[in-house]
């Protein structure tokens, strides 16, 4: 690495260094700023009247220049502060350019670049108007050296304030979600306390702080892992059957306390986890990447849609039912009569879509899975196959699986949400006991290396075949349950971004782990479906995320035990802790 | 014996689907191309006008397609962000031709105009090829001697990254280039119905893929990137730089795309951040149809593409009574991107690639 030569350099290099940080610092504060992050969101409060989300953005960038400079410093808790000092003051250097040019100059940046509005100019200067030009650089030496003082300190005090940080951020995020429950229940005078409108409170930031330093500060000191492998067995098991209980009751009754939307939310998590699990077969363990995962959702959600429709599209309205004994009948209108119908036809799918890729070498496998994907979403919405699949106007009018009234427990969004993690938890367990099976072992091995496996006997036909099959019946089942809970299925809904959704998720949760994709899938698409106000940055941080991911651990999140042996090589052990990067980092 | 007659027979009926469905394309393209020729619907003025429509469009997938093949044949990596790299061009063509437009100048006669195009297209060569540099730098550097999909899947992030970068800091609107007037004039050619603009696209890529094919064949830097094509560790054993080689690589390539995107713009009037999406895998499938790594093929897959999108709807489709078959283009050219991956990955005028093929 450049540290050694920077640092044997001697001073001069060290100040050139920090520069260097403080410059890539200032591209991207400049970056947050006019991409729209700093001025739209100066809107949504962190800490009501104290700092928005927009100033967060800049002021995390500043941080993390900060300390990124320190790394390079030279010896000494001066030269230390002095450094990031530097680099932090750098990293504002963009900003006050832009001010002087956009305010001062009164030149109209806005006619190329649509963020630089007065609002943005406004956040910048702290509302010290034309004068503050200089006011970004000025805070970015302060709070650089704030970053650099916090390096100085040890560990022990370091991180509890760092979590505490955290903490408030976290907090500050999600206030809203937390608060919404709280008010309707005997908790409303403390979420009138801790929370704002729209995020903390000054006690609800001091709370939050506190709360999470006390904790970090006490966590160590409870042992409780340790504790936990120090009882007998037969202990522990009688300590984690009732864990294993109460967490199902919670996540059973989770939903009730926190309303349809919550409930909404994670039902789309669990469909999307479904996908994740096959896209996982089929990239994670067999090494396949496919880009049109969309075609088999699609699969899956039309054969539900069609089956299940009350519309004049539904293949089976006002069809008889098949009376099997009293009060038990079987329609060709159930849903629970589509959903095998709707896997096997995804299978079906799959095979068939599978059958002449079976050839193609690997990123050229991306490519023509993604023109597959990319010729269903066409044909969806095409007037060729209008008559049967409505076209743009969708299948509509398709009824939720189970007949709930509303305000039952079972209602809407709720029995989407039970059965799609009864669902997730099904896939869970075949997904894994087909990974430990002969097949899963073929998997990796094509994945490994095709030809060495085929010379020890796997059948790259069967096996490759397999995988796209499996892959696309989970799909076939993530578009079924997609159906029962949208309600409609329109061809809109059949686009790449589902399929980069799930490849996205993956690679964030770890190639090949299947607590991974739970992971990613709680990550990319859960938040974004929490923060709605985030949306629009969305695949902008998708994309982010993929190459940081790939450039700094391409194990993903919750590496698989497998590629956490491959992926450890000897020369992974010097660079810093991937986990310690921070996230404003990757866009520089 | 019984494993393997089943292989045998898996082996056969796999062999039948492929040459079902091989017959099933030819049989729609026969049938259709025939059905809609002896309909009479259609006159020679229509076929013309679709075929120089055809030319331009490939004109332009020709030259995105240099790109992809170029730094395929140095890296074996699918730059999938390249149709980004093309739309960010556009984008500072866009800028460029606005402001331009904006103090007149573009306005006033033919020799400004033409001034003024080469002055946008070498403003958004320049954009492109930042850009470029910086997604080699951060997205695809330290991940050379990574496995194959890695780097991929980084450049699908940096697609999506630039997508989004774009639609944050410009907006999410449509963005219209100025008219020039004195280009929209038909030009003097019989039965094609060219104008003056369609004409500069085609010229424009003609002098720039020849531009390319010396700069590769003649320098001494494209003697080094075909070298680092060839070999990479003999070439650095050799004393050439490689990884000049390959920035130089990216950066014509990005050059190529960006002067694209100006010509898309100026052609097609309307852009936005998701412009490049569908042309980069439009251009893609040209590269690959031509022959990945092979520049000439790069050029003909481009035209080829680019008349079959044009003409194919029309052609295949209309005699087969298929409802609204324009909608159906782009199915097309992915039908095609698949078809020739299945059956001829390695294009029209082979590959000029060496190495193991995983």
């Amino acid at each position: 690495m450049t540290t050694a030569a920077v640092a044997s350099a001697g001073q001069p290099g060290a100040w050139m260094g920090a520069l260097r940080v403080g410059l890539i610092g200032s591209a991207v504060a400049l970056y947050v700023s006019l991409n729209g992050i700093v001025p739209i969101f100066h809107a949504r409060p962190l800490i009501q009247g104290t700092i928005s989300l927009g100033q967060t953005a800049l002021v995390l960038t500043f941080l993390a220049t900060g300390f990124l400079a320190t790394r390079r410093a030279p010896p000494g808790a001066a030269m230390t502060l002095a450094t990031a000092a530097l680099a932090g003051a750098a990293s504002g250097v963009s900003l006050s350019v832009l001010l002087l040019v956009g305010q001062l100059a009164g030149i109209d940046v806005r006619a190329v670049f649509i963020q630089a509005s007065p609002v943005l100019y406004e956040v910048l200067t702290v509302g010290a108007g034309e004068a503050g030009f200089w006011i970004p650089i000025a805070a970015g030496a302060i709070i650089g050296t704030a970053a650099g003082a916090v390096s100085l300190l040890p560990r022990r005090f370091a991180h509890p304030l760092l979590s505490g940080l955290l903490s408030v951020l976290i907090v500050g995020l999600f206030a809203s979600i937390l608060r919404t429950p709280m008010l309707g229940g005997p908790l409303q005078g403390l979420a009138r306390f801790l929370f704002a409108a729209d995020g903390l409170t000054r006690e609800g930031a001091i709370i939050a702080f506190a709360g999470a330093v006390v904790l970090r500060i006490l966590w160590p000191q409870a042992r409780l892992r340790e504790r936990a492998a120090e009882l007998p067995d037969a202990q522990r098991r009688r300590l984690i059957v009732p864990l294993i209980g109460l967490g199902l009751l919670f996540v059973a009754v989770l939903p009730q306390m926190l309303g349809p939307f919550f409930a909404h939310v994670v039902a789309f998590v669990a469909l999307y986890i479904l996908m994740g699990f096959g896209l996982n077969i089929t990239l994670g363990l067999a090494g396949l990447l496919d880009l049109g995962f969309v075609a088999f959702f699609a699969v899956g959600a039309y054969t539900v849609g069609l089956f299940t429709s009350l519309s004049e599209l539904g293949l089976f309205t006002g069809s008889p039912c098949l009376a099997l004994w009293d009060g038990f009948a079987v329609c060709p209108q159930y849903f629970w009569f589509a959903l095998p119908l709707a896997i096997l036809l995804a299978m079906a799918f799959g095979a068939f879509l599978g059958l002449p890729i079976l050839g193609i070498r690997g990123d050229y496998l991306a490519i023509a899975t993604l023109g597959f994907g990319e010729i269903i979403r066409i044909l969806a919405g095409s007037d060729l196959l209008l008559p049967w699949l409505g076209g743009p106007q969708g299948v509509i009018n398709i009824p939720k699986p189970i007949d709930a009234a509303p305000g039952t427990p079972l209602a809407g969004a709720f029995q989407i949400y039970y059965i799609g993690l009864v669902c997730a938890a099904v896939i869970w367990f075949v997904a894994i006991r087909l990974r430990d099976s002969r097949l899963g072992r073929a998997w990796i091995a094509i994945r490994e290396d095709e030809d060495v496996a085929e010379a020890l006997g796997v059948s790259l036909v069967q096996t490759k075949l397999l995988a796209y099959m499996l892959g696309a019946a989970f799909a076939g089942l993530g578009g079924a349950v997609f159906a029962g809970l949208i309600g409609a299925v329109f061809y809109t809904d059949i686009n790449l971004f589902v399929s980069i959704n799930v490849v996205a998720l993956i690679i964030v949760g770890g190639m090949g782990s299947f607590p991974g994709v739970v992971v990613g899938a709680i990550f990319l698409i859960g938040l974004p479906e929490l923060f709605r106000e985030f949306a629009e940055y969305r695949f902008l941080f998708y994309g982010m995320a993929l190459v940081a991911m790939m450039v700094y651990r391409p194990g993903g999140l919750l590496p698989s035990r497998i590629a956490e042996r491959e992926l450890h090589v000897p020369e992974a052990a010097e660079r810093p802790d991937p986990g310690a990067v921070p996230a404003g980092e990757p866009a520089g | 014996m019984y494993t393997r007659l089943v292989d045998r027979l898996t082996d056969l009926a796999i062999a039948g689907f492929l040459w079902g469905l091989r017959l099933a394309v030819v049989a729609v393209v026969v049938v259709g191309s025939f059905l809609t020729l002896t309909s009479g619907k259609y006159q020679t003025e229509t076929w013309a006008d679709l075929i120089s429509f055809g030319l331009v469009l490939g004109s332009i997938y020709a030259l995105i397609a240099l790109g992809y093949t170029m730094v395929y044949g140095i890296l074996r990596m699918i730059n999938f962000a390249h149709g980004e790299i093309f739309m960010c061009g556009a984008f500072g063509g866009y800028f460029t031709a606005t402001a331009l437009g904006q103090s007149g100048f573009l306005h006033q006669g033919p020799v400004n105009a033409l001034i003024s195009v080469a002055i946008i297209m070498l403003v958004a060569a320049a954009v492109s090829t930042s850009v470029a540099l910086l997604v080699e730098r951060i997205a695809y550097r330290p991940l050379r001697a990574a496995p194959r999909l890695v780097p991929l899947i980084s450049a699908i992030g940096a697609s999506f990254f630039l997508q989004y970068s774009v639609k944050g800091l410009f907006g999410p609107g449509i963005y219209a280039y100025p008219d020039v007037a004195v280009l929209k004039e038909l030009a003097p050619v019989p039965i094609f119905h060219f104008r003056w603009m369609d004409l500069l696209v085609i010229l424009a890529a003609v002098a720039m893929m020849a531009g390319l094919y010396l700069f590769v064949m003649r320098t001494k830097i494209g003697t080094a990137i075909r070298a680092v094509s060839e070999d990479k560790a003999t070439a650095a054993l050799m004393g050439i730089d490689v990884n000049r080689a390959i920035v130089t690589t990216f950066a014509v390539g990005a050059a190529m795309a960006g002067a694209a995107g100006a010509l898309y713009g100026l052609k097609f009037s309307t852009i936005n951040f998701f412009s490049g999406f569908y042309p980069g895998i439009k251009a893609f499938t040209a590269a690959v149809l031509g022959g990945i790594g092979n520049v000439p093929g790069a050029m003909l897959g481009g035209l080829l593409l680019g008349q079959v999108e044009s003409l194919g709807p029309t052609l295949f489709l209309d005699g087969l009574e298929v409802p609204a078959p324009n909608q159906l283009k782009d199915a097309i050219a992915f039908i095609m991107l698949v078809m020739v991956l299945i059956f001829r990955p390695s294009g029209l005028l082979g590959e000029r690639i060496t190495g193991q093929r995983t």
